[in-house]
């Protein structure tokens, strides 16, 4: 068994990429690793999607009038740029890109637990995804993504049915991910593979999975009410019929403030890897971070109505979601100051993915420190509905989940493709993102402080220059975003063959071939050794320095 | 996850059912009824909604909620709950049946199951049409009219509109349970098929047991919805 081993020439071995050929053999596999890059080119496709609309909106807002568009093709704008970034590319970014393809191999397992169900979870997220293009092809919906009722029942004539058909099976597919993740951690560990050795990119997946299986389904009955009352007329939101519109804004909220946490979890699981692989140091406090992990989504759940304090809900109620929400941020601190911890006296490389990690981990900082502002009553009845909070959920969404999203790419990209990408791009992209992000989003922290409302396609001639800059930002932000795709692709067929480990990485996906044989791993892997143990990595060369001097 | 287990590449003298990325049977077992038990999970919380929304408004609209559901019929309601309860019992017979290679009686069991589910899915069908006939179904027709709040004296008559949540919720929460039920029947001719062609050992059922459970999680929704939708102020 020396194969998995041998890093001589690695083009002519057998791997998952060049096993079979054909459309059949990618849209019929159930190989973890295909159905990742499956994934990988949906996404793509709905982030440019997104992005789009979101260069509409930045274009718009570049004079005071509303010249490019009309107020209702505007709410149409920002309403699909919320659906399909959030939807159709954050919610399955990480994990069902990264995820996908790092679960197994990080717990030394052939494949997930489910491979078919995991080949259906896709096919449901295209299911979806073609309801979600349809809807906007034949007019969209112009209710922004939270659905508020009862305007999405009784008033608006747009899509909102066909949207919500969208993201109800969307949902589902983000569902059978959780799933298959949670049974693939309890139940396919490789032999050693204890609950303290796993990679805490693992945890973080773990903790996001228990979100996505608990909290989507909640999502998927408010739109099955919302789709019901809205086509047979009933009254289970309208308080015209009796209903009550708070118990929609509950229930949406029940998942979609968790969905925050499926999208910024995997995130901080990303950069966990990366800063310790790029610090050359165990992770400082692994089992904080690990539980941190558990801590955010359980708290998460607990912390819905902090998006309703303008709502009507009683006083009480909104100050003891006001204290939960401060909860989240002790986890999310305590991740936030062990990563500084591992960075202290660590040997540094500045490497593309470890220039993601520090970016995430400014914005991520930035962005949850703004979210004690909000979780705050007093501002947030000044900052509700304005730019502070776009800015806010930008810097986390964007800024932290983002970020994470694409260090991890750039980190296990010589793993996935088995080529390196150029790394001098790389760094150069990932200083035009870090730019063209704090330009188009820090102005709108100060918008929203002085008063922008969300949601306007009209402002004031004061608020010009700040709305100058952010869309000069934007499209910045957008150059940077186009940078790794254009260089992947061209890495694919010219860059050079990746060795099966180019950053002496601790973790089992490091141990077998770049691009790794359809079943993973040549022989079972048995694990005898913690997780990060860079120091035992590094050790020869520790010991070479003084002998040389 | 017990010691090592390396070297288990002879799937040769193993259960062709089981898959390649399973090192043995057990664990294979194991994923399947894990992975069933948090797919229930996300099935307790897609009900949970409709329950949360039930909680509230029968707490706003008590005597208009009573009024509704003395409306529906609480015999053939609790005749349904005895059904279901006598199909969960058969499915555990299946399941000893397949345990204990006894062919003919799991095939029996797994029909009679199926026959329940029909029964209840009958019995069911003849409630809505009594609603449909009675103008009980939430729309255009809807009419709910002079009656009476249970026990209230001067007499004092249901809000329409309140009752009319009710039964939106009443149909909505029984017509997803009713789908659940339809897909379990759909499982169970898969089991069926499965059984007929002599699939199922002592040694491997698991989509007997993971069917099970899923028929067994259906039936306990049904025990939670009697009540709340039938028994509302009955004494």
């Amino acid at each position: 068994m020396s194969m998995a081993t041998a890093t001589t020439q690695p083009v002519e071995r057998e791997n998952y990429l060049n096993k079979h050929y054909g459309v059949g053999s990618w849209l019929f596999t159930t190989d973890h690793k295909r159905i990742a890059l499956l994934y990988l080119a949906s996404i793509t496709f709905f982030f440019f999607i997104g992005g789009f609309f979101a260069l509409l909106i930045r274009l718009e807002l570049l004079t005071p009038a509303g010249d490019l568009v009309q107020a209702d093709t505007y709410n149409k704008l920002f309403t699909q740029h919320g659906m399909v970034m959030v939807f159709f590319f954050l919610i399955p970014s990480i994990p069902a890109v990264l995820g996908n393809f790092l679960v197994p191999m990080m717990v030394g397992a052939k494949d997930l637990a489910f491979p078919r169900i995991n080949l259906l979870s896709w096919y449901l997220y295209i299911i979806g995804g073609i309801l979600m293009l349809h809807c906007m092809l034949t007019g969209g919906v112009d209710t922004g993504w939270t659905f508020y009722t009862p305007f999405s029942t009784a008033f608006t004539n747009t899509k909102i049915v066909e949207a919500g058909l969208a993201i109800f099976v969307a949902g589902f597919s983000s569902i059978l991910t959780g799933l298959n993740f949670v049974v693939t951690i309890h139940r396919m560990r490789a032999p050693g593979m204890t609950w303290s050795r796993l990679p805490l990119f693992i945890w973080a997946h773990y903790a996001t999975s228990i979100i996505q299986i608990l909290g989507t389904p909640v999502l998927a009955i408010t739109i099955v009410l919302v789709a019901v009352e809205r086509t047979l007329h009933l009254g289970i939101f309208d308080p015209k019929l009796g209903g009550d519109p708070l118990l929609f804004q509950h229930l949406f909220w029940f998942y979609s403030h968790p969905a925050v946490y499926i999208m910024i979890l995997p995130s901080m699981g990303v950069v966990t890897e990366i800063i310790a692989c790029f610090s050359r140091k165990r992770i400082f406090g692994y089992s904080f971070v690990a539980l941190s992990s558990i801590a955010i989504a359980v708290f998460g759940f607990l912390v819905w109505a902090h998006h309703m304090f303008v709502a009507g809900i009683s006083v009480y109620a909104a100050l003891v979601f006001s204290i939960l929400s401060y909860a989240v941020a002790v986890p999310s601190a305590v991740k936030v100051f062990n990563w500084t911890a591992t960075l202290y006296k660590g040997s540094i490389h500045y490497d593309a993915p470890m220039l993601y990690a520090f970016g995430f981990l400014g914005l991520f900082t930035i962005g949850g420190l703004t979210g004690l502002f909000l979780a705050a009553l007093g501002i947030n009845v000044h900052v509700t509905d304005t730019y502070f909070v776009v800015a806010h959920f930008h810097y986390i969404m964007v800024g932290g989940a983002v970020m994470g999203y694409l260090g991890g790419m750039h980190f296990w990209w010589p793993k996935i493709s088995g080529k390196l990408y150029p790394e001098g791009w790389a760094r150069l992209a990932a200083l035009i993102v870090f730019i063209g992000f704090n330009l188009t989003f820090f102005p709108q922290f100060i918008l929203g402080y002085v008063g922008m409302p969300r949601r306007y396609y009209q402002y004031p001639p004061e608020f010009q220059v700040l709305n100058v800059l952010s869309t000069a930002g934007a499209t910045i932000l957008g150059v940077g975003y186009l940078l790794p795709m254009i260089y992947f692709l061209w890495s694919m067929r010219y860059g050079k063959p990746a060795p099966d480990n180019p950053w002496n990485a601790a973790g089992l996906e490091w141990k077998t071939a770049s691009p790794p044989p359809t079943f993973n791993f040549d022989k079972e892997p048995v694990v005898t050794w913690e997780a990060y143990n860079y120091e035992e990595l590094d050790a020869p060369h520790k010991e070479e320095v003084p002998v040389a001097g | 996850m017990g010691a090592p287990t390396v070297g288990s590449a002879s799937h040769g003298s193993h259960n062709p059912a089981l898959l390649h990325h399973f090192v043995d049977e057990e664990q294979q077992r194991d994923a399947a009824n894990l992975g069933m038990w948090i797919f229930l999970a996300t099935e307790v919380m897609f009900f949970g909604g409709l329950f949360c929304a039930y909680l509230i408004y029968r707490g706003w609209y008590f005597p208009d909620f009573a009024a509704a559901s003395r409306s529906i019929d609480a015999l053939l309601g609790g005749t349904n709950t005895a059904v279901l309860i006598c199909s969960s019992l058969t499915v555990v017979l299946a399941i000893y049946a397949a345990q204990t290679s006894r062919r003919v009686m799991l095939i029996a069991m797994l029909v009679l199951t199926m026959l329940f589910g029909c029964v209840f899915l009958g019995i069911k069908a003849k409630e809505y049409r009594d609603k449909f006939v009675e103008h009980h179904v939430p729309g255009a027709s809807f009419n709910f009219d002079h009656e009476q709040i249970p026990g209230s004296s001067p007499v004092r008559y249901a809000n329409p509109r309140h009752a009319e949540i009710f039964f939106a919720l009443y149909f909505i929460m029984t017509g997803l349970h009713a789908l659940h039920m339809i897909i379990g029947l759909g499982i169970f001719t898969w089991l069926l098929w499965m059984a007929w062609k002599g699939r199922f050992t002592p040694e491997y059922h698991t989509p007997l047991e993971i069917g099970g459970l899923y028929w067994h999680f259906v039936d306990i929704v049904w025990i939670y919805l009697f009540p709340l939708l039938y028994l509302i102020d009955r004494h």
